[in-house]
């Protein structure tokens, strides 16, 4: 058993970290912000070009041949810097969608909580997309439509939502201790007061806790283990946004700062894989299963 | 990344298995949690077991993923508990194997994994507790020994413990960690005094222990005189590395026969608790996904457990009592009464967060050890 990254798996980390450092900074984010709505087209090509999309397709189909462990690598890089865009859906597309694969399509799926992310900018729908009404999203960052028929979701992309989740939590934790390293009050580093330390302590133990679940499912792509690396990463997301915006006072809660984006991405998100309380039934069926 | 084993590991469970389903019958009736003889005999019976098959220094000397698949398929098969081994298996044990001399190896190591002596474990005082190395328990050295006096409490197993692992202050004078000696004491010298303590649950399992001028041969030291503060965290770190493995695979079972009881008793159909118990599947599955990436980490690193354990401990601990809470809900009313299933457990697992390092110290020691942040003042 040798669950670890290997030294593959980390070069692969390595080089979509630097890619999207490069071509999605901080500046990249807060235009992204300013635009909403708007897709930059050119990175999507570049994510193409770099095999994002194609990743798991097959060599003789023109694809990377790489697994599911490396595509929920790369996604979870995504999700760390809050790369926007249908990027799940896009992927699950390449071979499929034409164009897809190399990133000169933008694929947008009907999701199973009848929601569509991206719907204007994609190029192809997936799904039933007819009667879509715009809402005013949460996230600037992730323009959604709501239609009526909603559709059944594929656990691939169930897992490579739990992989941004992961991403994200990663961040959040980061971005908490930096700043908890860093400001000063009562003539100390906030982070030595208990109160503090311990929120960032418990964020790194649901975001460890989770990452272990994700990858295990990307090795085993059991549906039990979806359901579970799902509801790890959901929590690990949605808590550890919310605690790094509590470490940040005011800060966090202005518009300047991205903790927000964070935290509204990790809501999303929290819905694109259909209602937690589905797999939280599937995984209470699965008990019973197992001591059968 | 992967998830597969060799086919060595293979064959090693595979004959562990059909071991385990030989042996297990023939074991004798599980004796009460409250009466100490028979549990020492019953836990040292159990060890010799295993040493005669060949199992004994799995904690010892297999690789990080052989203990793993020893740890559980032992829990999977219902096998007893380490037990009133576990601080001579788990901590004095590999303290020995890696800070001893070959003479005090030879002494103490083969009786341990023989299953012939217990050891119990006396670093907590009175007023020493997390900041352990506030310790103030004196050994003065006379000759060929050190004379100790002083007090210890929480000592787990004290009362059938033929030795201790003792840690003492030989220097007042040092800065706190400095003037610390961790010493092996039998406890039949004179001047040992051992009072048992009731835990919340009845159950005998630990005591305080007074010292009035115990006399420890200099012999029995292990490390240099005032080194014990280092000589400690090599235990400490066996302690929260490897020692809760077994008891997620136990969870995971209790978990289904939870599961399968709230069906008999017709709790099943309201939806939130077939939630909550979904909720703790992932939790635990999760935790032996961690455990799995723990071991292959310490399998990469040449074996020795990582602080990542105090991340493991702090999900774990909360996740057991939040297990058997969800169990008194499965039970209801029933869930008072002492002789149903997991009513003990219950009361055992409140210890969990605080036993080998509480929860906020675990914190303190993720926030400072892993995120490098400020230490506390
Ligand atoms: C079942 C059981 C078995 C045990 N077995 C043994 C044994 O065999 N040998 C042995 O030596 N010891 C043993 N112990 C003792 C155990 O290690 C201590 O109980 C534990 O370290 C806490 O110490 P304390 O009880 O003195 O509590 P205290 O240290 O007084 O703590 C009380 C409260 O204060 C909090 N606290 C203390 N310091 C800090 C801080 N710096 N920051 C934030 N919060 C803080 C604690 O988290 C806790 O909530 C056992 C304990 C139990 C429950």
């Amino acid at each position: 058993m040798r669950f670890q990254l290997t030294e593959d798996q980390r070069a692969l980390r390595a080089g979509v970290r630097e890619l999207l450092a490069r071509r999605f900074g901080r500046e990249a984010l807060r235009a992204a912000v300013d635009e909403p709505g708007r897709l930059d087209r050119a990175l999507w090509r570049e994510l193409g070009a770099a095999g994002f999309f194609a990743l798991r397709l097959p060599e003789e189909r023109g694809g990377v041949g790489l697994g599911l462990p490396e595509a929920v690598l790369a996604f979870e890089e995504a999700g760390r810097v809050l790369l926007p865009g249908p990027l799940v859906a896009t992927h699950l597309a390449a071979g499929e969608v034409p164009g897809a694969a190399a990133g000169e399509a933008v694929v947008a799926d009907v999701g199973a909580c009848g929601l569509v992310e991206w719907l204007a900018e994609a190029d192809v729908v997936r799904g039933d997309a007819a009667g879509s009404v715009p809402l005013r999203s949460v996230d600037p960052l992730t323009p959604l439509h709501r239609v009526p028929a909603a559709r059944g979701v594929d656990p691939v992309a169930v897992l490579l939502t739990a992989a941004e989740q992961l991403g994200g939590a990663t961040r959040a934790c980061e971005l908490a201790v930096q700043h908890a390293r860093a400001r000063e009050q009562f003539g100390q580093p906030i982070g030595g007061f208990q109160a503090v330390k311990h929120l960032c302590a418990d964020m790194l133990v649901r975001t460890e806790t989770a990452r272990a679940a994700v990858y295990a499912a990307a090795v085993t792509a059991d549906p039990a283990d979806i359901d579970t690396a799902r509801l790890l990463a959901d929590e690990a997301a949605v808590r550890g946004a919310r605690d790094c915006l509590q470490v940040h006072g005011g800060m966090g809660f202005t518009w300047e700062f991205e903790v927000h984006l964070h935290l509204k991405r990790a809501w999303v998100r929290t819905h694109r894989a259909g209602d937690a309380t589905e797999s939280e039934e599937r995984l209470a069926v699965d008990l019973l299963a197992q001591s059968s | 990344m992967d998830l597969a084993h060799t086919p060595e590991e293979d064959e090693f469970r595979a004959r562990l298995r059909k071991w385990l389903g030989e042996v297990l019958p023939t074991l004798p009736p599980k004796p009460s949690p409250d009466e100490w003889p028979g549990r020492r005999a019953y836990d040292l019976g159990w060890q010799r077991r295993l040493y005669d098959a060949g199992y004994a220094d799995v904690h010892w000397d297999a690789s990080p993923t052989m203990r793993l698949i020893f740890l559980e398929e032992t829990e999977k098969a219902g096998a007893p508990y380490v037990g009133a081994g576990f601080v001579g298996l788990l901590h004095a044990g590999p303290t020995i194997a890696a800070e001893g001399t070959a003479e005090q190896r030879a002494r103490w190591l083969p009786p341990i994994l023989r299953g012939e002596e217990v050891w119990c474990q006396g670093f907590s005082e009175p007023d020493a507790g997390s900041d352990l190395a506030a310790l103030r328990t004196r050994a003065r050295r006379d000759g060929d020994d050190y004379v100790v006096t002083g007090s210890k409490i929480w000592t787990s197993h004290a009362e059938v413990a033929d030795w201790c692992e003792l840690l003492v202050r030989t220097d007042p004078a040092a800065a706190k960690h400095r003037g610390i000696t961790w010493l092996a004491m039998p406890m039949d010298a004179p001047g040992i005094t051992v009072r048992p303590l009731k835990t919340l649950a009845g159950s005998a399992e630990f005591a305080e222990v007074f010292l009035d001028e115990v006399r420890v041969p200099v012999a029995n030291r292990v490390g240099d005189e005032n080194d014990g503060w280092r000589v400690t965290m090599v235990t400490l770190s066996f302690e929260r590395g490897t020692a809760f493995v077994g008891e997620v695979v136990a969870c995971r079972r209790v978990l289904r026969e939870l599961a399968a009881e709230a069906r008999e008793n017709g709790r099943w159909d309201d939806p939130v608790l077939r939630r909550r118990l979904g909720r703790l599947n992932a939790e635990f599955r999760a935790l032996w996904r961690l455990t799995q990436w723990n071991v292959s980490e310490a399998e990469l690193s040449g074996g020795m457990p990582g602080v990542g354990g105090s991340v493991f401990k702090l999900r774990y601990s909360h996740a057991r009592q939040e297990l058997y809470d969800a169990a008194a809900d499965v039970l209801g009313p029933e869930s008072l009464d002492l002789d149903r299933p997991w009513v003990l457990d219950r009361l055992s697992s409140l210890s969990y967060t605080i036993a080998a390092g509480t929860s906020q110290i675990q914190r303190n020691i993720v926030a400072e050890r892993i995120l490098g942040l400020p230490k506390g003042r």
